[in-house]
């Protein structure tokens, strides 16, 4: 089940990055994607078995417009900062720590790379279940954790 | 449709040029990373956007769907890939023992953190 899923991504891929569509170039990449599908299945999918996949990709789906809607913010109040005069009277950095109830190694993930990219915060370390975060100003590390943490524990479940 | 793809494109060495002067301007590493992490990914999510667009204008052929295919790809990983490096750099700051710059010269939690067991 794996290799069959693994070896049809891979195939797809293979025809977008080729391009060329005679049995050559198909014949090729059928074996080449069987050998790559056949040693990495278990890789790829670590855990297909687990029910309600589908539900996670719809939902991260969902949660991808918000997510750029967020990156396009943290550009605009970076390009605030770095072009405001005085820069260093209007940022006040420092390091603040919380506790996650996430447990998913992929929620973690999600949601370090989601403070990553959404204003003024980014993350410096996950350790024992605790977020180091970097805040350019007071008024964002307030803000943490918010609704972010809830929103990825309901893409992946852990509600 | 070039229209969309100028300003795009503009979109994207503006956000890469705050990224620049931000790295330039920042008082310390860890702040520094606030410009060009999210500077970077947001610029070349747009120019790629803008570059695919452009491509486009030549027709829909097979040929030009598929360069455009690719080049959104890129913005795909890059997408994935940006904040997990920006992640990584950090990581190896904080492992090096760099302390954060603030205004008064402290820390305001304990840094570098202390463990409860030895790591």
């Amino acid at each position: 089940m794996a290799f069959v899923v693994s070896f049809i991504i891979l195939f797809v891929f293979w025809m977008f990055l080729s391009g060329r569509f005679d049995y050559f170039h198909l014949s090729l990449g059928i074996i080449s994607c069987a050998i790559v599908a056949h040693a990495s299945h278990d890789l790829l999918f670590k855990d297909i078995r687990a029910k309600n996949r589908h539900i996670e990709v719809i939902r991260f789906i969902k949660y991808l417009p918000w997510l750029f809607y967020q990156i396009v913010l943290a550009n605009i109040h970076v390009a605030y900062l770095v072009l405001h005069p005085r820069t260093l009277k209007l940022i006040d950095p420092h390091i603040i720590r919380f506790k996650t109830g996430l447990r998913k190694d992929l929620s973690l993930v999600t949601f370090g790379n989601s403070i990553t990219l959404t204003p003024g915060t980014i993350t410096v370390l996950i350790k024992e279940g605790h977020y180091y975060v970097h805040a350019i100003d007071r008024f964002v590390a307030e803000g943490l954790p918010g609704d972010m943490e809830k929103m990825v524990g309901h893409i992946y479940m852990e509600d | 449709m070039s229209i969309a793809a100028i300003l795009l494109l503009s979109a994207g060495t503006f956000f890469f040029a705050t990224g620049v002067i931000g790295f330039l301007r920042f008082p310390d590493f860890y702040s520094r990373m606030h410009a060009t992490g999210k500077g970077d990914t947001l610029g070349a999510v747009l120019m790629l956007a803008g570059l695919a667009l452009y491509n486009l204008d030549g027709g829909f052929s097979l040929g030009n769907l598929l360069v455009s295919m690719k080049l959104l790809f890129i913005g795909v990983f890059w997408f994935l890939a940006n904040p997990t490096a920006t992640h990584a750099i950090l990581r190896a700051a904080f492992d090096s023992g760099l302390m954060p710059w603030t205004k008064d010269g402290k820390p305001v939690i304990e840094w570098p953190p202390k463990s409860q067991e030895d790591t």
